[in-house]
C-alpha cells in the first residue's frame, strides 16, 4: 500500500508552480490529488466545510489549455496559476456557501466575491472548497465552529488551534498546499503554531478586508497560510496591493516579499527578545525551542537583543473590550431580515423585535453571544470612556511600546502561542483560559503590525509542534519574510527536512480500520 | 386617538416664552451614495439602486463619497460654519429593519462643519441670527411601507414593505443652537429658516431641495419657559414635517399644546411628535430621552476625512453669491418697488429676469413681458415660467420689434404665442404670419377711402368737427388691414383727406 495515494501534494506551492510551469504535471492533476487527499482524510480532520470540486478542476484545466496553446495566453499565466488553495469560510465566494462557521449564515450564498477571491480568480488558483473556523472567528480551537470542530492532524484528539484551524489544519494534513486565514487576535499564527505551518498576519491595511466576514474592523487582516515561508510570500503578493474598496487599505505596493524570502541571510540584522512575550506561563518545552531558535539566528550572524514592551500586559485586557465592542456592532445585521436563517418566536406576538430576538438567539453560539454582551455593555452610556476609550489609550501605548522597540531591533522574535495544542474540550468551560493562548498574537493586531509564525520544532514533553513568532514593523512585512525563511532553512536542516515530515500519517477513508501505515 | 388640548396662541405668548431648535435633513443630489456606488435615484423601481453595501451584506465595506464631502463643506461654508480639518464618522447602534447594518453611519462628535450662523429676513425686513450648532454627513434609512393596521404605523400593521433605494443616500443635517427670543414671531421664524436653508442648499446646487421628495426634512423642536426664566422647559420634537407651511403650522400647534399642558400643572413629555397635514395637529411618537443610547462609536472602517485648508478656500472660492443677498442687489439694481421685487420673487421668475436683462433688456421691458405675459401662460400650461419655452433672446427680438416700430404690441404677443407654438424666430413668425406693420401710405388710403365710403355719415359728421367719431372710421381701416396698420397714422391721413385740422 502506497504511503501516500499521490505525492504531489507533499510539494510546496513554489515546487508546484515550477512544475506546473515545465509541464511536468498539469492542474488539474495537481487539483485532483489534493481533492482525493480531501477525500481521503478529511472525514477525519473536518477542516472543510464545502468542497468547491468542480469549480476547482474547471479553473485548473482552464490554466491547462493555456499552458497547452503556449504564446501569450501561456505567458500570461500568473506564476501560482494552477496551485490549489483553500479559503477560510468567512470570506465571501460566488458560487460556493460563506457560512463564517455560524447557524445564522447555513445555506447563504454571497452574491459577490471577496477582493482577495477576485485576485485568486484573476490568477487562476483552484479554490478547493471553504474551511471551518470558530464561529464569526471567535475562538481559539475552531470548537466553537457550529459544525463540529476541526482536529489536530498531529494529533486529532487535540485541537487545531482557531479561528483558522481549518485552514492551518488543511495545510498541515496536506489537503492543500495554500490557504487563506483572518488574523483578528491570532486566528491565522496561533493555528499555524499548533499545527506546524506559516502563517502571516499582514500589516493591518496589506490586504483588503473587502469581503472578509467583519468580527472587529480594526484589527481583522486576511493572510496566508502555507507550508513554507517562500510560499507565504507567494501568496501575500496574490492577495495584497490596495484595494478602493477597502478605505483602511494601504496604498504601498508590497511586491518585495518574494524576493525578501529568497535573500537567505540575517547577517547584523538586530533580532529583539521581548521580555513581556515568553517566560513565565508558557510552557517549558515552547521555551527550548524558542531559544534554540534564538541561537541559531545568533550563529547566522544576526545580533541579539533583549527589549521590553512594557504595556504589553495590558493588552489582553485591551483587546476584550475593542474587539467585543466591534463586534457588537459588526454582527447587528445578522437579524433574519435580509439574508440567512429566520427563526420566528415560538409565541406572543410577532414583532420584528421578537423576530430578530428569535432568530439570534437560536442563530449565534454562546462565545458569539458572550462577546456581543460584553461589547455592547462595554459601549454603554456612561461606560464607554472607562472601558472602550481606556482600550484605546491602551492600544496607543502599545504603539509606542513597539515603536520604542523597533528603534533598537529591526524585528522582535517571540513564541506564537504559550503552549501547544491542547485537548478538544479542555478549555471549552474556561473562556479566561482560552483567551490566553492569544496573549502573544493579540499585541500585533492592536498595533497594526505584521506577525509571522513558522515551525520551531516540537516540544519535548508532547512531541507536539511549537511556533515561532516574528514581529516587524507597520509596512515591514518583508522583513518577516526575509527572517523567516533563513531560520526556516536552518531549522530544517537541523531536522533533515521539513517539521511536517515527522507528523503522524492520517489514516485514508479507503484504508481499513487498523491498517498497515 | 385623542385630541390634546390648546391654548389660543395669543393666550400662549401671553404666559411663555418659546424656545425653538431645528434638525433639517438635507439629502445631497450625488451621482452615487454616501458609502456605495450605486446611483442616488429617486422614484426608481424598489430595491433596483441598491448594491451588497446599501443591503448591509456579510463582509462589505463603505467608501466615502469625495462629491458629498465636498457638498457638505459647501453647506458648512455658506452657513458661516468653521470646518474642520480632520473629523470622523462613528456608528449609531439601534435595531431597525430600515437600517440595513442595524447601525447608521453618521457623525457624532466630530461634524464635518460646526459652529456657524443664518441670517433670517423675515417678511417685515427683521433680521433675526439663527445660530448653527453643527453639520455633519450620515446617510439616509430605507424607505419602509407599513401594510394594513391602522395609520400606517408599524404597530399593529400585518407587514412592513422595506425599499432601500434610499439607504445610503448621502445626507447633511443642520442643527440649530436653541434659538431663544422669536417670541410670538416663532412660527414665522421657522418657516423662514427652513425656507432659507432650503434656498441655501438649492442655490449652492448640492441638493435638489424639493421638501415634497423628502430631499429637505424638518424636524422642530419646541419647548416652553414662563417669562423671565432662563433654563429651558422640556421639549418635544416634532418628526418630518415636510413643506413650509407646515412647519409654520406645527410650530405653532406646538406652541398652543405645550402651553396648555403647562396649564394644567403636568410637565411636558419628552418625546417625538407626528405632524398630520389633514388635522394641523401633532401625535405623540415614541418617547425620547437623552438617555437613548446609541453605543456611538468611531467608524472603524473609514479613515478620518482630512479637509486641507486649501481644498477649503478652493470651494469657498466657487460659492455662488447667497441668495438674501442676491435679492438685495438686484432689487436695488432693478429699481423695482418693494411690492415690484416680491411679486417676482413670489412668481419664480427672478432668475430669469435677470438673464433677459442681461442679453440686453432693460428691467421694466424684462419685468413686463414675464410678469405680464409668462408667468399667466405658465400657469395656464402647469410648469414653472423659466421652463414655459422663452429665452431671453426671445423677448430681447420681440422688444426691438417693437421699439423700432416694426410691429406693435398686440402683434407682439401674437409672435410670443408662434414661438411657443414651435414656429420659428420673432423675426420669422413675423414674416410667416405677415405681421409687419403697415407704414407704405397707398395701401392705407385705399382702405381709408373704403372706409369712409361705407360710413359717409360719419364721415359727415368729422368734417362737421366732430373729431371724436374717427374711432369708427380708424376701427373700419384697421379691421381692413387686419390689425397691421399704425393706428396713429390712419388717423393722420383720414383727417388730412377731410381737411380737418386733429
Amino acid at each position: 500500500m502506497t504511503e501516500l495515494k499521490n505525492e504531489l501534494i507533499r510539494h510546496s506551492a513554489a515546487d508546484l508552480a515550477a512544475k506546473l510551469a515545465a509541464r511536468e504535471v498539469t492542474a488539474v492533476e495537481v487539483t485532483q490529488a489534493h481533492l482525493d487527499r480531501i477525500a481521503d482524510v478529511d472525514g477525519q480532520v473536518n477542516a472543510f466545510l464545502h468542497v468547491n470540486s468542480e469549480e476547482a478542476l474547471a479553473v485548473a484545466a482552464e490554466v491547462d489549455a493555456a499552458r497547452a496553446a503556449g504564446g501569450a495566453a501561456a505567458e500570461e499565466l500568473h506564476a501560482l496559476a494552477g496551485v490549489p488553495i483553500a479559503v477560510k469560510d468567512l470570506i465571501v465566494t460566488i458560487g460556493q456557501p460563506t457560512t463564517a462557521g455560524s447557524k445564522i449564515l447555513e445555506g447563504w450564498h454571497s452574491p459577490y466575491d471577496a477582493t482577495v477571491v477576485k485576485k485568486l480568480r484573476a490568477a487562476k488558483m483552484p479554490i478547493l472548497g471553504k474551511t471551518n473556523l470558530d464561529e464569526f472567528a471567535m475562538g481559539s480551537s475552531t470548537e466553537h465552529s457550529a459544525y463540529g470542530p476541526t482536529r489536530n492532524p498531529w494529533d486529532l484528539d487535540r485541537i487545531p488551534g482557531g479561528s483558522g484551524g481549518g485552514s492551518a489544519a488543511a495545510v498541515a494534513a496536506f489537503e492543500a498546499p495554500l490557504a487563506l486565514g483572518t488574523d483578528t487576535g491570532g486566528s491565522i499564527r496561533q493555528p499555524g503554531a499548533v499545527t506546524g505551518t506559516v502563517g502571516v498576519k499582514p500589516t493591518y491595511g496589506a490586504v483588503s478586508r473587502y469581503g472578509a466576514i467583519a468580527m472587529a474592523s480594526s484589527l481583522d487582516q486576511i493572510g496566508p497560510v502555507s507550508r513554507t515561508v517562500l510560499d507565504s510570500a507567494l501568496l501575500q503578493e496574490v492577495i495584497g496591493g490596495h484595494d478602493p474598496f477597502d478605505s483602511t487599505s494601504l496604498t504601498d505596493p508590497f511586491n518585495d516579499l518574494v524576493a525578501a524570502a529568497r535573500v537567505g541571510n540575517v547577517a547584523g540584522m538586530k533580532i529583539g527578545i521581548v521580555k513581556e512575550l515568553h517566560g513565565e506561563g508558557y510552557q517549558a518545552g515552547v521555551e527550548n525551542r524558542f531559544n534554540e531558535s534564538l541561537q541559531l539566528l545568533k550563529d547566522a550572524g544576526a545580533e541579539i537583543v533583549e527589549v521590553s514592551c512594557p504595556n504589553l500586559k495590558y493588552a489582553l485586557g485591551a483587546y476584550y473590550l475593542i474587539m467585543p465592542s466591534e463586534v457588537s456592532s459588526n454582527l447587528a445585521k445578522f437579524d433574519g431580515v435580509r439574508f440567512g436563517m429566520r427563526v420566528l418566536p415560538k409565541d406572543g406576538p410577532m414583532t420584528i423585535e421578537r423576530v430578530m430576538g428569535a432568530t439570534r438567539a437560536a442563530g449565534f453560539g454562546d462565545e458569539v453571544k458572550r462577546r456581543i454582551i460584553l461589547g455592547t455593555y462595554a459601549l454603554s452610556a456612561g461606560y464607554y470612556d472607562a472601558y472602550y476609550g481606556s482600550a484605546q489609550k491602551v492600544r496607543t501605548l502599545i504603539q509606542r511600546d513597539f515603536d520604542a522597540a523597533f528603534a533598537k531591533a529591526d524585528v522582535l522574535i517571540s513564541p506564537t502561542a504559550p503552549t501547544t495544542a491542547f485537548k478538544l474540550g479542555e478549555k471549552l468551560d474556561d473562556p479566561l483560559a482560552m483567551y490566553l493562548n492569544d496573549v502573544a498574537t493579540i499585541p500585533a493586531n492592536l498595533a497594526g503590525i505584521p506577525g509571522l509564525s513558522l515551525p520551531g520544532g516540537l516540544a519535548d514533553e508532547d512531541g507536539l509542534p511549537v511556533g515561532i513568532q516574528l514581529l516587524a514593523p507597520a509596512r515591514q512585512d518583508a522583513r518577516l519574510y526575509r527572517v523567516g525563511a533563513v531560520l526556516e532553512t536552518m531549522l530544517e536542516e537541523k531536522w533533515g527536512g521539513p517539521m511536517l515530515a515527522q507528523a503522524p500519517e492520517l489514516s485514508s477513508a479507503s484504508t481499513t480500520a487498523g491498517g498497515s501505515n | 386617538m385623542s385630541v390634546d388640548a390648546t391654548l389660543s396662541f395669543e393666550e400662549a405668548m401671553e404666559k411663555y416664552d418659546p424656545v425653538l431648535g431645528f434638525e433639517v435633513h438635507v439629502e445631497l443630489n450625488t451621482k452615487t451614495k454616501m458609502f456605495s456606488s450605486a446611483p442616488n435615484v429617486f422614484g426608481d423601481e424598489p430595491n433596483t439602486n441598491v448594491n451588497e453595501v446599501d443591503l448591509g451584506m456579510p463582509g462589505v465595506l463603505p467608501v466615502v463619497n469625495k462629491t458629498a464631502v465636498e457638498s457638505s463643506i459647501k453647506i458648512g461654508l455658506a452657513l458661516n460654519c468653521k470646518i474642520a480639518e480632520s473629523c470622523r464618522f462613528a456608528r449609531k447602534n439601534y435595531f431597525y429593519p430600515d437600517t440595513p447594518k442595524n447601525f447608521q453611519t453618521s457623525q457624532y462628535d466630530e461634524p464635518i462643519a460646526y459652529d456657524g450662523y443664518l441670517d433670517i429676513e423675515l417678511e417685515d425686513g427683521t433680521v433675526f441670527r439663527v445660530e448653527i450648532e453643527r453639520a455633519h454627513m450620515e446617510e439616509d434609512a430605507g424607505k419602509l411601507t407599513h401594510m394594513g393596521g391602522a395609520a400606517g404605523r408599524i404597530q399593529g400593521a400585518d407587514y412592513s414593505l422595506v425599499d432601500y433605494n434610499r439607504s445610503g443616500v448621502p445626507l447633511v443635517e443642520i442643527v440649530t443652537k436653541p434659538i431663544e427670543g422669536a417670541g410670538s414671531r416663532a412660527p414665522e421664524l421657522a418657516k423662514a429658516y427652513v425656507a432659507a436653508v432650503r434656498e441655501i442648499v438649492k442655490n449652492l446646487g448640492v441638493s435638489d431641495a424639493k421638501m415634497e421628495r423628502g430631499n429637505v426634512r424638518c424636524d422642530a423642536n419646541v419647548s416652553l419657559r414662563p417669562h423671565g426664566r432662563e433654563r429651558f422647559g422640556i421639549r418635544s420634537e416634532t418628526k418630518n414635517v415636510n413643506s413650509l407651511r407646515a412647519v409654520e403650522h406645527a410650530v405653532r400647534y406646538e406652541i398652543q399644546r405645550h402651553a396648555a399642558v403647562l396649564d394644567s400643572g403636568e410637565p411636558v413629555i419628552q418625546e417625538t411628535r407626528h405632524w398630520h397635514e389633514d388635522t394641523r395637529s401633532t401625535t405623540s411618537g415614541r418617547p425620547k430621552s437623552d438617555a437613548d443610547d446609541y453605543r456611538y462609536f468611531p467608524e472603524p472602517d473609514l479613515v478620518p476625512v482630512v479637509a486641507s485648508r486649501e481644498w477649503v478656500e478652493e470651494l469657498r472660492a466657487t460659492l455662488p453669491e447667497p441668495p438674501a443677498e442676491r435679492r438685495k442687489r438686484l432689487k436695488e439694481a432693478w429699481g423695482y418697488s418693494d411690492l415690484e421685487f416680491r411679486d417676482v420673487v413670489n412668481a419664480g421668475v427672478m432668475d430669469s429676469i435677470e438673464e433677459t436683462i442681461a442679453a440686453g433688456a432693460s428691467a421694466d421691458v424684462a419685468r413686463k413681458w414675464w410678469m405680464g405675459e409668462i408667468v399667466g401662460r405658465a400657469k395656464v400650461a402647469d410648469v414653472d415660467p423659466s421652463e414655459l419655452g422663452v429665452t431671453p433672446q426671445v423677448i430681447v427680438e420681440l422688444n426691438k420689434l417693437v421699439e423700432d416700430g416694426k410691429i406693435n404690441n398686440k402683434m407682439a404677443t401674437q409672435v410670443l404665442d408662434g414661438v411657443l407654438a414651435g414656429e420659428g424666430t420673432p423675426a420669422e413668425i413675423v414674416e410667416k404670419r405677415g405681421l409687419a406693420v403697415v407704414s407704405d401710405d397707398g395701401p392705407l388710403l385705399e382702405a381709408i377711402d373704403a372706409a369712409l365710403a361705407a360710413q359717409p355719415d360719419v364721415a359727415e359728421k368729422i368734417r362737421g368737427g366732430k373729431v371724436q367719431a374717427i374711432g369708427a372710421i380708424v376701427g373700419g381701416v384697421m379691421k381692413a388691414t387686419r390689425g397691421q396698420a399704425d393706428a396713429g397714422r390712419v388717423r393722420e391721413l383720414i383727417l388730412e383727406k377731410l381737411g380737418v385740422e386733429g
